[in-house]
């Protein structure tokens, strides 16, 4: 459904432009109907400018992103079937319009001709799949709704649009363990009905509660990705290894990851091709056969 | 015996009427013991830590009191506390990016607060301290925007344990960090209890599996009230109150998979603080809720130091 072939992005830094940065360098994933991918990084591992490039936000360098076989392009028809949440729903809603004036502007740019009390209900259905009563968040502004609410509201604004593709980045990092857990929930819920998920995050137990396939991403490009049990089962990459041991676990004391001074991955500055020791396991490591 | 906290009452006040965000808090604090403290937003952690060292306009005690040290803190006299501040309680906040001074290089910028604080401190002992937390006396000759998020953080806490207090609080530290510098920092927290820079340590945060590693007593909260106080071990593997538990069940950890096992959330949502109903205030959303619970539960010593407050534990 999605896919990105060698989409590399770099931006002009400097006073005068006069440098440039590669954030994002020749990556390659697909997404398919009804699979969650989730796109794993740190800080500055260009994950959510790949986001953001998908959902046309931003122009790509290099490569192809396409959709359903079409180029990603901003316009109405496009955003029909992908739409992206991200990390701060209290930003992204206007403080000044209430929860229903919100579905009011999707039936005006894209069902106009659609009779009020049938759009009514599909809203109000829309906000029961996400678990909200329509009494208690419509007619609210967005400051009388918790983080949760309103990322939810998010959610079912995205689902009267019958969607096909979700850019969720970052949408549980403000919210507290619980909430985040019945956001989760949710996404595994639409997935089953054949909603594509791209989930961005930097929290690994997240991504791996819902991914059937993960990416993980290390300064823009990607060091290692396939099944999720199989990336976080055997991960084969040092970079992968030193993440999961730096994840703090209830039953398990810290363990330190296996000492990286000696890795030719951090020696080179992690520069390798991807290779395929196991069918669908993609392992960018310069020394996989030696390492192993 | 650090720091004694009684019957701490801390309201917000609003046009209608108070918030009753700490509402009768009382826990003893060792000397060298970590407190690693968990709860919801809106559970009244964050004003526990403020209510130590700095309470708002809006915040105003209405009981209780807060001892040091043998010494009572005047938590709601803001110009007495500047006796206590930096010196006895030392706070590392959440965001370090705004709490340096973004027009002054780190060296000139904790000579200033030396010299508004009136105290000195050996350039040696600030660098060997910054050498602890894995940061090259370099760092002193750079500006806040050189630094990454991780450095910043960690030359934060160097910063605010100069002056040896007794107590630190450290509010979400870590929660806009990624995994690996979350450990770190983390780690360099536990480095600064055993080099004894500081005496005991508050640690705020949401995050149960973190606090497990760092904490040698976690408290949970709930409104405003204390929850369950116990070991770390304890809360994690053999908890007593069903909100811990529920709390414990909510947590994801790598490897669980939505296909497997589903975790739940916690139905429904903290209650409104401004007039709480009586009686236990996690009634609502308790499983085990029965009749007693419209009355409130005392806080009980079930073990030593494994204290609850639920009459179904």
């Amino acid at each position: 459904m999605l896919r990105l072939d060698d989409v590399t992005k770099r931006f002009r830094i400097g006073a005068l432009g006069g440098r440039s940065l590669t954030a994002v360098d020749d990556v390659s994933f697909e997404v398919a109907p009804g699979e969650v991918v989730s796109l794993i990084g740190e800080s500055g591992s260009g994950k959510s400018t790949i986001g953001r490039m998908i959902l046309g936000l931003q122009p790509v360098t290099s490569g192809t992103i396409t959709f359903d076989g079409s180029p990603v392009r901003q316009g109405k028809e496009f955003y029909r079937n992908v739409q992206g949440i991200f990390q701060d729903p209290f930003s992204s809603f206007n403080p000044v319009f209430k929860a229903d004036r919100v579905f009011a502007m999707v039936k005006d740019a894209y069902f106009p001709s659609t009779p009020g009390h049938e759009w009514a209900a599909r809203v109000e259905n829309a906000l029961r799949d996400v678990r909200l009563n329509p009494g208690q968040v419509l007619g609210k502004y967005p400051h009388q709704l918790s983080g949760g609410q309103l990322q939810r509201l998010l959610i079912a604004r995205a689902l009267l649009l019958e969607i096909k593709l979700l850019v969720a980045d970052e949408i549980t990092s403000m919210l507290d363990a619980s909430t985040r857990i019945d956001v989760l929930n949710l996404l595994a819920e639409l997935k089953s009905r054949g909603l594509g998920v791209l989930y961005i995050t930097h929290d690994l137990s997240l991504g791996t509660y819902l991914a059937e396939r993960t990416v993980v991403l290390r300064r823009g490009s990607v060091v290692e990705m396939g099944p999720t049990g199989q990336v976080f089962g055997g991960p084969l990459h040092p970079y992968t290894r030193e993440l999961l041991a730096a994840v703090p676990r209830l039953h398990q004391p810290w363990d330190d990851a296996t000492p990286v001074d000696t890795c030719a991955y951090h020696l080179h500055g992690g520069t390798g091709v991807l290779a395929e020791p196991e069918p669908g396991h993609f392992v960018a490591c310069a020394r996989l056969s030696t390492c192993q | 015996m650090s720091l004694q906290v009684s019957d701490l009452r801390v309201h917000y006040r609003t046009l209608k009427g108070d918030v009753r965000a700490l509402d009768g808090v009382s826990f003893d604090l060792a000397d060298g013991e970590i407190l690693g403290l968990v709860g919801e937003s809106g559970c009244g952690k964050s004003t526990l830590g403020k209510a130590l060292i700095r309470m708002d306009g809006r915040m105003h005690r209405t009981g209780g009191t807060v001892v040091l040290d043998g010494e009572e803190l005047p938590i709601d006299d803001d110009r007495r506390m500047n006796d206590f501040r930096f010196r006895r309680v030392s706070l590392i906040p959440q965001y370090a990016m705004s709490a340096l001074n973004p027009t002054r290089k780190i060296r000139k910028l904790v000579a200033e607060l030396l010299r508004a604080r009136g105290a000195t401190v050996d350039p040696a002992a600030l660098e060997s301290r910054m050498a602890h937390v894995g940061l090259p006396p370099e760092v002193l000759d750079r500006y806040p925007i050189e630094l990454s998020g991780g450095m910043r953080q960690r030359m934060v806490m160097v910063i605010s344990t100069l002056l040896d207090p007794s107590l630190l609080i450290a509010d979400e530290v870590t929660s806009a960090l990624d995994v690996s510098t979350q450990k770190a920092v983390a780690r360099a927290l536990l480095g600064f209890r055993d080099s004894g820079y500081v005496t005991s340590m508050i640690f705020i945060t949401h995050d149960l599996a973190l606090t497990h590693h760092i904490a040698d007593t976690i408290m949970v909260m709930y409104a405003g009230r204390l929850a369950e106080k116990a070991p770390a071990d304890v809360i994690v593997k053999a908890p007593r109150h069903p909100y811990t538990r529920l709390l414990l069940d909510s947590l994801p950890e790598v490897g669980v998979r939505y296909a497997d096992r589903r975790l739940d959330g916690i139905a429904g949502s903290p209650p409104s603080l401004l007039d709480p109903h009586p009686g236990c205030r996690f009634r609502d959303r308790c499983p085990l809720a029965g009749e007693e619970c419209a009355e409130d539960p005392p806080v009980t010593e079930l073990a030593p130091d494994h204290l609850v407050a639920c009459w179904k534990a």
